[in-house]
């Protein structure tokens, strides 16, 4: 069975700095994958790379067993990856609602339509709610993005990388700066995803990454030194020596 | 939609009302008062203000800060220019082959520019224009250096440019008709796709929108608008000089843009007429109008950061409130 990501061999540098060192790492439908790894052990490179925003320098990603490595960011999220980012990218001058309408209408045809006011798709305008609802953001519709709080905005990250219907969702720490609650909600949410999408993982939380992941891949100086079941990762010694250490405790209480 | 918010979307309309009423009216003034001094002076106005509001297209609802739009203004002119030398008066025919000049050039100096941002997309428009101020120049059959005179107005059959008056609102149903297109086309799903690429382009492309495809598509639109209004020019001062196309134009367009209101639809034409007004006015008084103009458009623009349009808007909002509420 082809996965529905993979890569193979990846390589990226940064001048003497190997970010990406030979990374094969697979995604499998309804999988959650978690990437963990220290600051700086490359996990948003690696993430840049399989959105497109970076060229690898070596290697290639399959999805679905068809290589894209050379194919544009627009062209990755047409064929159904969907990326959330770690500082949070929304657009601050447009309402909550037409955020997500916009993320429908981007895999919904093509845009060339200048006279018809946006407010009169009906289509779109239905399936956008159907995203925030799924949120938790339905009451905040009409708010202007720059009125929201930093846990909504997130939320509202995540409301439009759905909305554009992924198979292949790569979330880079979606519980960044989030408080407790919220990112509670957030894995209970996750949780409800699983099964239905590839998730490719990165996140700092240890607890919501054993509790929602599959697999764990760890990964040091751009290398991937572990990867298994999180009952594996977490009895394996070296990662304990690399990168678990003193948070070591806090996983197994 | 709250009271307040009704009530400046209302007062927006309100403005432009106003603006435009005035506008239409400048004919019957002009000849009240006698002589076709205004009505030219207005023709002028009428045709720049249209440039602004192709260039705010992407100025301000794409945040590409094209510093060489008078280029189009340029190929607009020659365009009619260099036909009606060659005895070529139909203002169809003149119209069809300034545009598709026009979006040719537009085309491919978009895609090269585009691969920009920022200041390296400000310096190549502005070289790219300065090639063309140039090849202008170099046109020594087509007057090079001194321009070319055009014999007649442009000849649309039903109807010709000959006389000011319809020289005049033709000119200004033209801005109507683009005021009116661009209020819609901000709103529809291409507006949309645009102003998203001027918020957060990135996040875009990870959507799945071609970003690139659009933000050409805004480019030519916006120098056809400007091409339209050169052949207007050209048709006012019978007149078609490489001077339209220097970089002191196209900053022009800029500052008509800041000063009257960056981002919406109708600042623009605030701005052009302000800037035009005041040049007129000050340059009667002295020759060294410049440096009383530099000052004074600082000014306003500190004054009135939304612009003018956007003061005007503000104002009227206010004094609906006040009457709707007396207290």
């Amino acid at each position: 069975m082809t996965s529905l990501l993979a890569t193979v061999g990846l390589v990226k540098r940064f001048g003497g700095l190997t970010a990406t060192d030979g990374v094969d790492l697979t995604v499998e439908a309804g999988e959650v994958h978690a990437v963990i790894g220290p600051n700086g052990a490359g996990k948003t490179t690696l993430i840049n790379q399989l959105s497109g925003e970076i060229a690898p320098d070596a290697g290639r990603i399959l999805l679905d067993g068809r290589d894209i490595t050379g194919e544009p960011v627009y062209r990755r999220a047409l064929m159904g990856i969907g990326r959330s980012y770690q500082i949070t990218s929304v657009f601050p001058e447009f309402s909550v609602l037409d955020n997500v309408v916009l993320a429908v209408q981007a895999h919904a045809g093509h845009s060339f339509s200048f006279w018809r006011p946006l407010s009169a798709e009906a289509a779109l305008i239905e399936r956008a709610r159907t995203a925030l609802a799924q949120s938790g953001l339905a009451a905040r519709l009409a708010t202007p993005v720059a009125a929201l709080a930093h846990g909504e905005r997130r939320q509202l990250e995540m409301a439009m990388t759905l909305a554009t219907s992924p198979r292949l969702l790569l979330l880079d720490e979606p519980m960044a700066g989030m408080s407790l609650a919220e990112s509670e909600r957030l894995v209970t949410l996750l949780a409800t995803l699983k099964g239905r999408y590839g998730i490719l993982l990165v996140e700092h939380d240890m607890d919501a990454v054993f509790k929602l992941a599959d697999r764990i891949s760890v990964l040091v100086y751009g290398r991937v030194i572990a990867c298994g079941d999180p009952a594996a990762i977490r009895a394996n010694p070296e990662v304990r020596a690399a990168y678990l250490g003193d948070q070591d405790a806090a996983v197994a209480a | 939609m709250s009271p307040a918010v009704r009530r400046r979307v209302d007062a927006r309309v309100v403005v432009a009302v106003l603006l435009l009423g005035g506008l239409a009216l400048v004919p019957m003034i002009s000849s009240l008062i006698g002589g076709p001094f205004y009505i030219t002076l207005f023709t002028r106005i009428v045709i720049f203000a249209l440039a602004a509001v192709g260039l705010n297209l992407i100025l301000g609802y794409g945040a590409l800060v094209s510093f060489g739009h008078a280029m189009y203004i340029g190929i607009g002119a020659y365009a009619v220019g260099i036909l009606s030398h060659h005895g070529v008066g139909s203002g169809w025919i003149q119209l069809a082959a300034a545009l598709a000049v026009g979006a040719v050039v537009a085309v491919v100096i978009g895609l090269v520019c585009l691969r920009t941002s920022g200041m390296a997309f400000i310096m190549i428009t502005l070289a790219f224009a300065q090639m063309f101020y140039f090849l202008a120049i170099s046109l020594k059959q087509y007057g090079g250096d001194d321009g070319l005179t055009i014999a007649a107005r442009s000849d649309f059959g039903v109807f010709t440019l000959a006389s000011n008056t319809v020289l005049y609102y033709t000119a200004l149903g033209v801005l109507v008709a683009c005021l009116i297109a661009f209020h819609r086309l901000v709103y529809s799903r291409f507006g949309m796709v645009l102003r998203g690429c001027r918020s957060n382009e990135r996040r875009m492309a990870a959507l799945g929108f071609p970003t690139l495809r659009y933000k050409l598509t805004a480019y030519v639109i916006s120098a056809l608008v400007c091409v339209i209004a050169g052949m207007l020019l050209a048709n006012l001062t019978k007149f078609s000089a490489p001077s339209y196309m220097a970089w002191q134009a196209s900053g022009d367009l800029i500052v008509m843009i800041v000063l009257g209101g960056m981002g919406t639809i109708v600042g623009p034409v605030a701005g052009a007429v302000a800037l035009l007004i005041l040049e007129e006015i000050l340059s009667g008084w002295t020759t060294h109008w410049m440096i009383v103009l530099g000052p004074a458009i600082v000014l306003i623009v500190l004054t009135a950061k939304r612009g003018i349009y956007g003061y005007l808007v503000e104002r009227t909002a206010r004094h609906a409130e006040a009457r709707a509420s007396p207290s």
